[in-house]
């Protein structure tokens, strides 16, 4: 009798170890196939961050070995660095106008064009994405706004009498920043535009007829009811997208506007993270500046998706 | 009462077959009429800088400036191989860098990333979902974080001023990750399932069975990866001039003055063309893997 139950217990076990092993070999199968990519994301993404935050507290310039100064870099960093006070302001400053913004086109162009007949979206989607994808579009505004007469901002200005004189665009404090505003709005129908593109064509058109029957009136009821609570999953990765790229500006500002620009009136933290990290080697410090960029990224990610859980209730 | 109750059915269906009840046609006609207009100064930009580089000089410099061509020609183009054949590194020299780099680092991204991407999409195993949760993070901030420490890392490597400093690092972009594994969720798993039982190795199903089958991911990754290498400058890892790359010559002949004009205009149109063209070409199939590139909470 005992040894019957014995017997049966032993089987289970058995049972039990073949498929724990089982399971152990597809996991170490799992884990080859993951450990390339794992091992390159840890050295070029994880470890970064994490060196980024340990050197934020020292003072390193590559040369000697890093020295521990605690807190003294963020100190300095808010309370003496005025240039880089001009850097956050400018960085917000561009993020809270062309973030939201770019966002919001992104999203009513994809609508728009959500209905037009299939090749005439198609070109119109190129032609909307094209300065976003195409990188270094951007360097022929310089052409159009050029500060002698003859760029075209200036030539069309001074035909109309409206400046006697040409505009210093790229080197006036007064216009560097809107400039470059314009430019970044023109560029920001990106990776997040596509998204959304590809979410409206998946809307479930069922849903839409459902909705006639219950009595939805017009296209934007339509929209906040319908539309938009489909699409909480692309509107979460649109987000995610622009606050990376709205936090990040310094391509266009450092090569129209130059750097170091007049006045550092259109310094960007990021640029500010290069003027001290490459080209002075103060590297301790410029990882508090990096640390602190990434810390706002984060916390806007975080805020705004709590934020667009709400969408559609 | 069945009779009345078929009308309405009849008049119902008859409002869903029209296929958008709620649309004016003058609220369309204003939406045409808006898109036309924005698409107009979308393209405005493009349309330009074409024009400008099949400029002859003496149209360059034209007052007031015309925005499209009278004699197109292509001298800008041949003048910079020719002219810049003289110099220490030919033209050729940073295209062919250029294109090593984004080759050589969209390929193994590719790879690397869809190994990756398939195992997390297709099993279960611990530490998978929490790593695919630090990959999405590393989505919410931009390289810029981290370009200081990667630098120091790649310093200790001893890459810096080789390819490989912009080749290896490429291999792991987080995007190209994300949108593969996304895309791959949607593949059903009975056919995984029916390879395993005629006895096909992993390494097999996922070359002969996943593989072809997510080629619209292969090129959403292929787009997102050649973008981000073709028009980066890559001057902080690379300083001799013969690795350098064609953004990097973009930037030094655009700031040539006024003599370099015409070929400033010509290696644009060079640079910009390779990410449009690829993209006119894979339309269809990237937004096929947008539409799974959502995040769920």
């Amino acid at each position: 009798m005992s040894n019957q139950y014995f017997n049966k217990y032993f089987k289970l076990r058995k049972h039990e170890a073949k498929v724990a092993w089982k399971k152990a070999k597809i996991s170490k199968m799992c884990y080859l196939f993951l450990l390339p990519y794992a091992l390159l994301f840890t050295m070029f993404y994880i470890l970064p961050v994490i060196n980024s935050i340990f050197y934020s507290f020292t003072y390193y310039n590559i040369l000697e070995k890093p020295r521990f100064i605690g807190l003294h870099n963020y100190i300095s960093l808010i309370l003496e660095d005025d240039v880089f006070l001009i850097g956050i302001k400018n960085t917000f400053m561009i993020a809270i106008i062309t973030g939201p913004l770019g966002y919001i086109l992104s999203f009513l162009f994809a609508w728009l064009i959500n209905e037009l007949p299939r090749w005439i979206r198609a070109i119109t989607i190129v032609v909307f994405y094209a300065p976003s994808i195409s990188g270094t579009l951007y360097t022929i505004f310089s052409v159009f706004f050029r500060g002698d007469s003859y760029g075209y901002a200036n030539a069309f200005l001074q035909d109309w009498g409206f400046i006697d004189a040409p505009i210093l665009w790229f080197n006036d404090p007064r216009y560097m920043l809107p400039i470059c505003m314009v430019i970044i709005l023109w560029m920001s129908l990106g990776a997040g535009f596509l998204s959304f593109v590809a979410g409206l064509q998946g809307v479930d058109g069922s849903q839409y007829e459902a909705g006639y029957m219950d009595g939805i009136k017009n296209r934007w009821q339509e929209l906040w009811y319908i539309t938009l609570p489909n699409m909480k999953p692309m509107l979460m990765f649109g987000a995610v997208m622009t606050i990376t790229s709205s936090f990040g500006v310094c391509d266009v500002t450092m090569a129209l506007c130059g750097y170091p620009s007049t006045d550092y009136a259109a310094r960007t933290v990021v640029t500010h993270l290069f003027d001290y990290g490459f080209s002075r080697f103060e590297m301790g410090y410029a990882c508090a500046i990096a640390t602190m960029l990434f810390l706002i990224m984060i916390l806007c990610n975080k805020a705004i998706q709590s934020l667009l859980r709400r969408v559609g209730t | 009462m069945s009779k009345k109750n078929k009308e309405t059915e009849v008049v119902k269906h008859h409002l869903i077959q029209r296929r958008k009840p709620n649309r004016s046609i003058g609220g369309d006609l204003a939406i045409y009429i808006f898109l036309i207009l924005v698409g107009i100064a979308m393209v405005f930009p493009l349309v330009y800088a074409i024009n400008a580089a099949l400029k002859p000089l003496d149209e360059l410099f034209m007052f007031p400036p015309k925005v499209f061509a009278r004699n197109p020609t292509l001298d800008n183009f041949a003048d910079l191989f020719v002219n810049m054949s003289k110099s220490t590194v030919t033209f050729s020299r940073y295209v062919f860098n250029t294109v090593f780099m984004t080759a050589a680092g969209t390929a193994g991204h590719l790879l690397i990333a869809s190994m990756g991407a398939f195992v997390l999409a297709k099993y279960e195993f611990p530490g998978g979902q929490t790593f695919f949760k630090m990959v999405t993070v590393a989505l919410m901030f931009s390289g810029y974080v981290t370009q200081i420490p990667n630098y120091l890392i790649i310093n200790k490597l001893g890459w810096i001023d080789t390819y490989w400093a912009v080749v290896i690092p490429a291999f792991a972009f987080p995007m190209g990750f994300f949108l593969m594994k996304q895309f791959m969720e949607g593949l059903p798993s009975s056919l995984i399932e029916a390879a395993k039982i005629d006895g096909a190795s992993e390494w097999r199903v996922f070359t002969q069975i996943v593989m072809p089958n997510v080629k619209p991911a292969w090129l959403t990754m292929i787009i997102y990866s050649v973008q981000a290498l073709w028009n980066n400058p890559q001057s902080t890892f690379i300083f001799s001039e013969e690795k350098k790359t064609l953004v990097y010559a973009l930037n030094q002949i655009q700031s040539g003055g006024i003599a370099r004009t015409g070929q400033a205009q010509a290696v644009l149109i060079i640079v910009i063309a390779v990410p449009i063209t690829i993209f006119m070409f894979s339309e269809s199939q990237i937004l096929e893997t947008m539409a799974s590139s959502g995040l769920k909470d």
